[in-house]
């Protein structure tokens, strides 16, 4: 039988350091909401997510009270919306008519945020996926709860830079639109390279077509009890540091798979995967920032920064791996810089810079997260950033992700304010020479080779 | 069987296990374990029960039993036990 210890570590987790599941994501398939008649395919959708996702909030709610275990959101992520609205969208003003659907379907089931108003085009755009894509700033200008994501990339193809060029614009319009809110458009909006389809973390959630029609998945957390746990063994050598931080990954991972096979199995929902991930908040003792400066750093961004979180990356996985019986999704430490409190400071006082966030997203997942730049940076830059990140994934084999919001109307030093989960973010400097030559070329970068790996 | 386990932490004081078992004992909640300790003045306990007899459900126990907490100066919170044995137990 449990024993007292073990009650009081699991209760000190959940209340001193910020445990939690942080997000419940229904992800369902709208592969048979297809229909030639946009009114038709509008009122599918509706329907179809309200029927499917009636229960979530409910159950996840039952779940918190039951286990006593904070779940931070309950969240849905659909069948890519380019795909679903093929036949019916003539233009990008009526995938935004089903943007407006998605937003009062996430209202009515009372979901935190709805994801999938994505096109996957890693080796070419159909013309419905333009469509998609150029519709996004005014569908994120419109919408509450909707999130959006491009695959512009991938190792198998290469990266369709045709696609890069274009969001580099279509976010840069995305910031304008919404720039009375602080820019948050962008911030619902993230460029991938090797997307997942079954990601339960926003803004990139999608419900791949190769999932079943619905599924449940899970994403954990828990910097907090990381750190709490490596306060315990300071100055003691890497071998008792990484074991440290699998054994916690391992109890934190658990929880996930109890809650996620419980969702299940309320929900008549098959489970998925558990989303192995250090998803840090901006409240304090919840960052990863954090558990790198408890690692034996001054700030994140000092030198020792990538090998830090390599080692933190590679042990959450390993812990979380024999914790959970399917993993997926992201799975790694997440580095937002604007959700992450001592992110936030590292990059305030000039420790972080946007090249070695560059650097760390090489060994963790998954890329340039909620970070803020200068409101006059040219669209090609942007560009150039995001093709840059896009590399890394495509060679490295893995996922990576570009998530930037250029601050209209501010420079460097100046803070875009978010709320809630997404927090605020201290704008940081961008290399200002020019890339414009070659973003403008035009075409994609073949995939690269698979031997002869240095 | 479901076991549920109570957990009170709080200040030490007089009454504390009296208050608790009075309202199980009055909700037909079979008390099957009891551990407690006091680590720096602060009194910890956790009660494995079964509610399965009792005629009120989990949320409701859950809160009233958080409002006895509340009115004796305690924390009283109340878990299926399965959080605990997934995190702790292969």
């Amino acid at each position: 039988m449990i024993n007292i210890n073990e009650v009081m570590e699991t209760n000190t987790m959940i209340r001193e350091d910020n445990l939690d599941v942080r997000t419940i994501t229904m992800g369902i398939s709208l592969l048979d909401c297809i229909s030639t008649s946009l009114k038709d395919t509008c009122d599918k959708v509706y329907d179809k997510i309200t029927t499917s996702a009636k229960d979530l909030v409910r159950v996840g709610k039952d779940l918190e009270t039951e286990y006593g275990i904070p779940i931070v959101n309950k969240r849905i992520s659909l069948t890519p919306i380019a795909m679903v609205g093929s036949s019916c969208c003539k233009g990008s003003k009526d995938y935004v008519e089903i943007a407006k659907t998605l937003d009062a379907a996430a209202k009515e089931v009372g979901v935190n945020f709805i994801g999938g108003y994505s096109a996957l085009v890693s080796k070419g755009m159909t013309p419905y996926d333009e469509m998609l894509i150029r519709s996004i700033p005014e569908a994120l200008n419109v919408t509450e709860y909707v999130c959006s994501s491009v695959n512009v990339g991938s190792t198998k193809t290469g990266i369709n830079m045709d696609a890069v060029k274009l969001l580099g614009e279509i976010i840069r319009e995305t910031a304008e639109l919404t720039a009375d809110r602080d820019c948050i458009g962008p911030a619902k909006f993230v460029v991938f390279c090797n997307a997942p389809d079954d990601n339960p973390f926003m803004a990139g959630a999608f419900h791949g077509v190769t999932e079943a029609d619905k599924i449940i998945n899970v994403g954990v957390s828990g910097p907090g009890v990381v750190k709490r746990a490596l306060e315990q063994v300071r100055g003691e050598n890497f071998e008792v540091l990484c074991e440290t931080i699998k054994k916690t990954a391992f109890k934190v991972t658990r929880v996930g798979q109890l809650v996620a096979k419980e969702a299940s199995k309320r929900l008549g929902v098959p489970f998925g995967i558990i989303d192995l991930s250090l998803a840090p908040t901006p409240a304090i003792g919840d960052s990863v920032g954090e558990i790198l400066e408890e690692i034996g750093l001054e700030y994140a961004g000092a030198p020792g920064t990538t090998a830090a979180l390599a080692l933190l990356n590679d042990q959450v996985k390993k812990g979380g791996v024999m914790a959970s019986s399917y993993v997926g999704g992201l799975s790694g430490a997440f580095i937002p810089v604007s959700e992450d409190q001592r992110m936030i400071d590292a990059a305030s006082c000039g420790a972080l810079t946007l090249e070695k966030l560059e650097a760390m997203t090489c060994v963790c997942s998954v890329g340039l997260d909620m970070i803020a730049i200068p409101g006059d940076t040219k669209a090609t830059t942007i560009s150039g950033i995001i093709a840059d990140e896009m590399a890394i994934g495509m060679v490295n084999q893995k996922t990576t992700a570009v998530r930037i919001i250029p601050a209209v109307g501010k420079k460097v030093g100046e803070v875009l304010e978010f709320g809630g989960l997404l927090g605020y973010a201290p704008i940081m400097k961008v290399n200002e020479y020019s890339c414009d030559a070659f973003i403008n070329r035009g075409g994609r970068i073949p995939a690269p080779i698979h031997s002869f790996k240095n | 069987m479901k076991k549920t386990v109570i957990s009170v932490v709080g200040k030490d004081k007089v009454g504390i296990i009296f208050q608790v078992c009075k309202y199980l004992a009055g909700n037909q909640i079979n008390i099957l374990d009891i551990a407690q300790t006091i680590v720096q003045d602060w009194f910890n306990m956790i009660m494995i029960v079964n509610i399965q007899d009792s005629q009120k459900d989990f949320a409701t126990i859950a809160s009233e039993l958080k409002q006895i907490g509340e009115e004796i100066g305690v924390t009283i919170t109340l878990q299926q036990e399965e959080i605990f044995d997934m995190m702790h137990r292969l």
